[in-house]
């Protein structure tokens, strides 16, 4: 830019400007602090936490979003930042969580980190002595050192600290069963323990030893007013990465492939931790044979159901909004209405009325007993009409929306399109199959695919109304003819009770994603070219 | 856990920098010990996950608590039934409560995935009934605070059969056929899914328990259905089931089971306490009595306790023990317990004072005769394939023998890898 030309007006952006009143510049002020506040506040909470990747992650989009937006430049990314932002923090974050569960033993047993793993096998194995008596207990302080004083059966005061075990101490005084009193120590009243988290952390760590033989154990509290004499049975050693178990002399070392200890004999302790498999999840899914023979079956029927529900019920919807777009029916809007009713229900509601409603006794369902002159059919204990039943309770749920749909893209057909077909001699027929049926299937086949798709992870009915029943008799897995992948997921993942293996659920979710994705670019290609043919 | 005291502490400064910009000088921070004083002086929370039913009666244990140290204690609402997977998930990324309540059967899951601490009541185990501490305990040490039990009895239609029900099931179908009531018996099979818990008691009359026991009671891992104890009741199921007599069915849920009993369509039905106002609220005078005992032995139903965990990552533990041992382990906090969400005391000064009500008195007796259901994390694995196979014998789809030999083998399978 030149110095002797005057450089053309520019206007600011309301974001920027200071003139007028300013308000525009003081907003952004607002909104950004607010952003950045909230940023800080995450970080700060996963630094509490030992969040790292969260920490960093949450620093870095503050840090981009000060950039973006007090930047002149950038415009693009002003628009775009908080799109991106979404679709990092729900979409991609998820995905890559999901790949990296899959890739661990993450499960029953295998619940967290090996520190916590080793907190809780501590915890387990150290227990009260048997028939050891409980002791009122007063803390008491020595400088920095934090002791137990209790009065044992003969009232006599017994005082010790860590590196000092408990001994009678001369001088105590005592009050009915407390000790208010103790030479060369401070008491610690229970008002001030409950007020200082530090001083109860210490509390609970320490362990005053019962005499100088370790064997004996030592006395410890819970709660801070009573003490008892406990003993562990397991040693942790973080250098040698052991656990030794005092009893039996049996040594456990970590196994950082398993994620368990393990001792030379090949027995393990109670709790391990989360590990990396590798794609372990991924083949396990393939080659247990608990699992491969019904994956293979369920992924047809899920393929199946998916297919079935979604044309069967296209074509009613289509068949009944044909129906209705004819002109000389009459009370044609109660009837649209009363058509669209199941499509108002909650779908989980509908499955469990239907399963109440398909129950094979006459006496108690109400389908056998109307439409089956009540004869006994077995709708949800059957393989095959179990099938049946789940496709039609999904048809009685789906059609309606298909019938909406039609309904509304036959609308927008214009009339003259009609007219011109009926001058030109064709037949209603003719006319519905070359005219009015590829208009509506351009419209109609995106949410034909999302419909299939939707339908592909169709857990509620499934679940709701057969419970994936009647159960495989091949197979040791409690999966049954009526589950799809989504619900034989949910049962691998063990939500529901049972032991839970998210590890392998992760991998088969991965899988199904897969699948779910590769069809629905198919599909979607398809459908370019039905619109390239007209 | 020292970093969330440091960063506090910060924040605590901080915000008091801001405040005294006036020019006084600020107070130390938090963590100098407070001058030794009675004054409750407040620290920290306590968050407690419970349910609906029983938020309130925390709450007012909650409030002596709070006046009398100074720590608030914060109840979260939950649904029963998320409770277990979200405190199992939540846990170990320190974003559980402090406790929460559940029921005993949870206990082995929680223990090998090292969420739970153990609980020391200091002497004070006498003071609850047998069942509820045998129950929360797991080889050897106590992890829950047990406050409730519940098991499953024999309700009676007091109209319909005005005697005590007899002794043995068969007798009891007997004396149902003399009353002009359709059905002899109802019990909630669950639709087709099948119901071992509610059925149980009929399969402990046979000497086949799930699991082998040892002598103390405590569940050995290996499965106690097999053998001729087991068949003996498979057979039993099939005789009774769709295929033979026909006094048990798989086409009755837990609503249609009810619905016939409240109907008055049959003089005896296998309940839980949780149905009675359901009986109640339809007009029928109920009677609980013991489970007859189908196999000649004593009729034993799965007692499940509900009790409180302490979290094995709490950072106030010491804080939450205090509030369990001494403010929950309390006639009053009991008894509130109880009027908030009535099931039977575990606390047995609390069940005496409950028992004169019949109906109580009758489920207090059945879970005395009970088992505790096994707490070892293998028992969340036998349910689907029990279920499944006691349905299909009752509904006469499988032959007792051989679905009660697939089920051993898929347990086998399931159990053992």
């Amino acid at each position: 830019m030149s110095t002797d030309t005057t450089p053309p007006p520019v206007r600011e952006s309301h974001a920027r400007t200071w003139e007028g009143t300013g308000w525009g510049f003081a907003a952004k002020l607002v909104l950004m602090a607010a952003v950045n506040a909230l940023g800080i506040y995450v970080a700060w909470s996963a630094w509490t936490v030992d969040q790292w990747g969260v920490l960093v992650g949450s620093l870095a989009l503050v840090v981009v979003a000060d950039v973006v937006y007090f930047s002149r430049r950038r415009l693009a990314g002003k628009y775009i930042y908080p799109g991106l932002v979404f679709l990092l923090v729900f979409q991609v974050f998820t995905m890559a969580y999901t790949v990296y569960v899959a890739t661990t033993n993450y499960g029953t047993g295998h619940n967290s980190t090996q520190e916590q793993a080793v907190d809780a096998l501590l915890i387990q194995n150290e227990r009260p002595v048997e028939d050891a008596p409980t002791y009122p207990l007063t803390i008491v302080r020595s400088g920095e050192d934090v002791g137990f004083a209790v009065v044992d059966e003969s009232g006599q005061v017994l005082v010790g600290t860590a590196a000092e075990p408990m001994e009678a101490a001369a001088g105590a005084t005592t009050d009915g069963d407390r000790v208010t009193g103790v030479p060369g120590y401070d008491v610690v009243d229970l008002g001030t323990l409950l007020a200082d988290p530090a001083l109860q952390e210490e509390v609970l760590a320490l362990r005053v030893p019962a005499s100088q033989d370790a064997d004996d154990g030592s006395y410890r509290t819970r709660e801070g007013t009573r003490a008892t004499v406990y003993s562990s049975s397991l040693d942790w050693d973080p250098d040698a990465q052991t656990m030794t178990d005092s009893t039996t002399g049996t040594v456990y070392s970590a196994d950082g492939e398993t994620g368990q200890f393990v001792a030379a004999d090949g027995s393990t302790l109670t709790v391990g931790w989360r590990v990396g498999v590798g794609l372990e999840n991924f083949t396990t899914a393939f080659t247990n044979p608990n699992y491969a023979g019904p994956f293979w079956k369920i992924t047809a029927w899920t393929f199946a159901f998916a297919f079935l529900t979604v044309a069967s019920s296209f074509l009613l919807g289509l068949a009944i909004a044909l129906l209705f777009d004819d002109k000389r029916l009459r009370g044609r809007r109660v009837m649209r209405t009363l058509f669209i009713l199941p499509y108002a229900f909650p779908a989980f509601l509908s499955a469990l009325l239907w399963q109440g409603m398909l129950n094979a006794n006459p006496d108690y369902g109400i389908v056998n007993s109307l439409f089956f002159f009540g004869a006994r059919i077995e709708w949800l204990t059957d393989p095959w009409l179990a099938k049946l039943a789940i496709l039609g309770v999904n048809l009685w749920l789906t059609f309606p929306y298909f019938f909406l749909v039609c309904t509304g893209a036959m609308q927008s057909l214009p009339n003259e399109l009609e007219e011109a077909a009926r001058i030109d001699g064709a037949s209603r027929w003719r006319h519905f199959r070359a005219i009015q049926l590829p208009l509506l299937l351009i419209s109609t086949t995106p949410l034909l695919i999302a419909s299939f798709a939707f339908n592909f992870n169709n857990f509620v009915i499934v679940y709701m109304l057969t419970g994936g029943g009647p159960r495989f008799t091949d197979t040791s897995a409690p999966l049954g003819h009526t589950d799809i992948l989504i619900t034989m997921i949910y049962q691998i993942s063990g939500v529901q009770g049972g032991s839970a293996d998210y590890g392998l659920a992760s991998a088969l979710s991965i899988i199904v994603f897969l699948v779910v994705g590769a069809v629905s670019a198919f599909a979607f290609r398809r459908t370019r070219k039905l619109e390239e043919v007209l | 856990m020292r970093k969330t005291t440091l960063s506090v502490a910060a924040v605590a400064t901080m915000a008091l920098l801001a405040s005294c910009s006036g020019g006084t000088e600020p107070e130390p921070a938090a963590s100098e010990p407070a001058a030794a004083s009675s004054a409750p002086a407040a620290s920290g929370s306590l968050v407690v996950w419970v349910d609906e039913n029983r938020q309130p009666a925390v709450e007012a244990a909650a409030e002596d608590f709070t006046a009398e140290t100074g720590v608030e204690v914060e109840t979260v609402v939950k649904n029963f039934e998320d409770i277990r997977a979200d405190f199992l998930a939540q846990v170990p990324t320190g974003e559980g409560p402090d406790i929460t309540i559940g029921a005993h059967d949870w206990l082995g899951s929680l223990i090998v995935n090292g969420v739970v601490d153990t609980i020391d009541l200091g002497g004070r185990e006498s003071e609850f009934e047998d069942v509820a501490i045998e129950a929360m305990t797991y080889d050897g040490q106590l992890y829950g605070l047990p406050y409730a039990l519940e098991s499953v009895a024999l309700v009676r239609n007091t109209e319909l059969a005005p005697e005590p029900a007899p002794a043995t099931f068969d007798e009891m179908v007997a004396a149902a056929g003399e009353t002009d009531a359709k059905l002899p018996f109802v019990i909630n099979t669950a639709g087709a899914d099948g119901d071992a818990y509610t059925y149980y008691a009929f399969q402990t009359s046979f000497g086949a328990p799930v699991f082998v026991q040892n002598e103390d009671g405590s569940y050995t891992t290996e499965i106690g259905m097999g053998g001729d104890e087991g068949y003996a009741y498979a057979d039993w199921l099939a005789e009774q089931g769709q295929a033979g007599e026909g006094v048990l069915s798989t086409d009755w849920t837990y609503d249609i089971a009810n619905q016939e009993f409240s109907d008055g369509n049959a003089p005896y039905t296998v309940a839980g306490p949780w149905a009675i106002s359901t009986f109640t609220d339809a007009g029928v005078d109920v009677a609980v009595d013991p489970i007859p005992s189908a196999g000649g032995e004593t009729a034993a139903p799965f007692v499940g306790v509900q009790g409180f965990y302490l979290s094995a990552q709490s950072e106030n533990k010491l804080v939450a023990t205090q509030f369990l041992t001494n403010y929950i382990t309390t006639d009053e906090a009991m008894q509130a317990l109880y009027d908030a969400d009535p099931r039977l005391p575990a606390f047995s000064t609390t069940a005496e004072a409950v028992a004169s009500d019949p109906i109580v008195a009758g489920f207090l007796a059945s879970a005395q005769q009970g088992t505790p259901m096994p707490s070892i994390p293998e028992m969340g694995d036998v349910w689907d394939h029990w279920n499944a196979a006691e349905a299909s014998i009752i509904s006469g789809q499988a032959k007792p023998k051989a679905a009660w030999d697939k089920m051993l083998a898929d347990l086998d399978t399931t159990l053992n890898g």
